[in-house]
């Protein structure tokens, strides 16, 4: 859950819900909107303090910090393989695509999005 | 802060033994979720905590020190439905005072402006209150109460959803603002999943889970896929329960998982606290 909670400001910080500089919500906010208990709020938090995305400034809350969006665009890149292009290879391996036919629709995805 | 020790505790009404050898401790400034299906004996189990009721054997004690006739551990207690033993002729304020007097440090605002977002009339009598209100206006004298272990026996019965959302929000917001312990005893499991830091589950009088939510759903998991593949992959494990579609069958597993190589036909997924709840508990299964 404390997982869930990091991953839902995180996504927030990344599509500029808040920016660098603003305050995100405390943990009291977080846990009596959504119910969620104070520690498990506080151990999210606590996630992307060590991963320098959000930092605290004592007895104020805690803030987005400085190239956070930067930083979690790495860290999703990163990812991306493991989360993203294994499983797309497994499944197309399934569906009997050959690997020329996945990189042809990989194309077409793009032409599609231009 | 204290914690409470619940050493080898029985209780039998007559010949029937409703707990069975209970042992556990309950820590200060967590909330626990006290789960079990009716007649589990979470209501006794609470009421013997709170020394309301006495217990066949087995010691409650709080640092050591046995919670029978010590009114001052007692004081630092408190069970929701103990207002129920007021007249009922009494109106909301006034138990409000008598709690005051009671526990001292009663905390008015806080139970006044609860009163009004739940809409519930302070000149009221208690017992003329609906089954809804009577509810609420248990739990907030349990918000409002200055002790530090508060038992909150069913504390959204008859509540509809609106309110069930406002007492969730307030409850964390009280809890944030002065940390106690709450002990909380529903079956509206779904909805105090994430609210609650560690999980009570009793059935026929025992206690079968005694840990953190976190540490109890990661040993909780779902196996899906076609029969003959989940149960070859399950044999040998902890299977708790199943569910079946047509050939597609789905295994419970609570426990680890061993280093079986997984076939591409079966997926593990998590299981949620209901659903683990369930199936730990159904008659006839385990």
């Amino acid at each position: 859950m404390y997982l869930q909670v990091a991953k839902q400001i995180e996504e927030a910080i990344f599509m500029n819900g808040f920016s660098e500089g603003d305050q995100v919500p405390s943990t009291t906010e977080i846990s009596r909107q959504f119910h969620i208990n104070p520690a498990t709020v506080l151990k999210g938090m606590n996630i992307l303090v060590s991963e320098e995305i959000i930092e605290k400034h004592r007895g104020l809350g805690m803030f987005v910090k400085k190239n956070a969006q930067e930083r979690i665009r790495m860290k999703r890149q990163n990812e991306f393989f493991d989360d993203y292009v294994s499983g797309m290879v497994v499944e197309a391996q399934k569906l009997k695509l050959t690997e020329k036919q996945l990189i042809e629709m990989i194309e077409r995805g793009y032409e599609k999005n231009e | 802060m204290s914690s409470i020790e619940i050493k080898n505790v029985t209780k039998q009404f007559g010949k029937k033994e409703v707990l069975a050898g209970l042992n556990f401790k309950l820590e200060p400034n967590k909330i626990y979720g006290l789960l079990g299906r009716n007649g589990a004996g979470k209501s006794t189990l609470l009421s013997i905590m709170t020394n309301r009721i006495p217990l066949t054997s087995g010691t409650v004690t709080v640092d050591g020190e046995s919670i029978q006739n010590n009114d001052k551990i007692l004081q630092k207690m408190y069970l929701m439905s103990e207002v129920s033993l007021y007249n009922s002729r009494l109106r909301v304020f006034q138990v409000f005072n008598e709690t005051d007097k009671m526990y001292g440090k009663f905390d008015f605002d806080l139970a006044n402006r609860l009163a009004g977002e739940f809409g519930l009339d302070l000149n009221a009598r208690i017992g003329k209150l609906s089954t809804g209100y009577r509810t609420i206006f248990k739990v907030l004298v349990a918000m409002g109460v200055s002790a530090e272990y508060i038992f909150l026996d069913e504390p959204t019965l008859g509540l509809d959803a609106n309110h069930r959302d406002l007492f969730y929000k307030e409850l964390m917001e009280s809890y944030a603002n002065r940390p106690r312990t709450f002990v909380i005893s529903t079956h509206l499991i779904e909805e105090v999943a994430n609210l609650v830091e560690h999980v009570l589950i009793i059935k026929n009088g025992k206690i079968l889970i005694d840990s953190g939510v976190d540490e109890t759903l990661a040993k909780a998991h779902t196996v899906t896929g076609p029969e003959a593949d989940v149960d070859s992959y399950t044999a040998g494990l902890n299977v708790i329960g199943h569910d079946s579609l047509g050939k597609i069958k789905a295994n419970y597993v609570f426990g680890d998982m061993d280093d079986k190589i997984l076939p591409d036909t079966v997926s593990i997924e998590s299981m949620d606290l209901q659903k683990l709840f369930i199936n730990l508990t159904n008659e006839g299964e385990n």
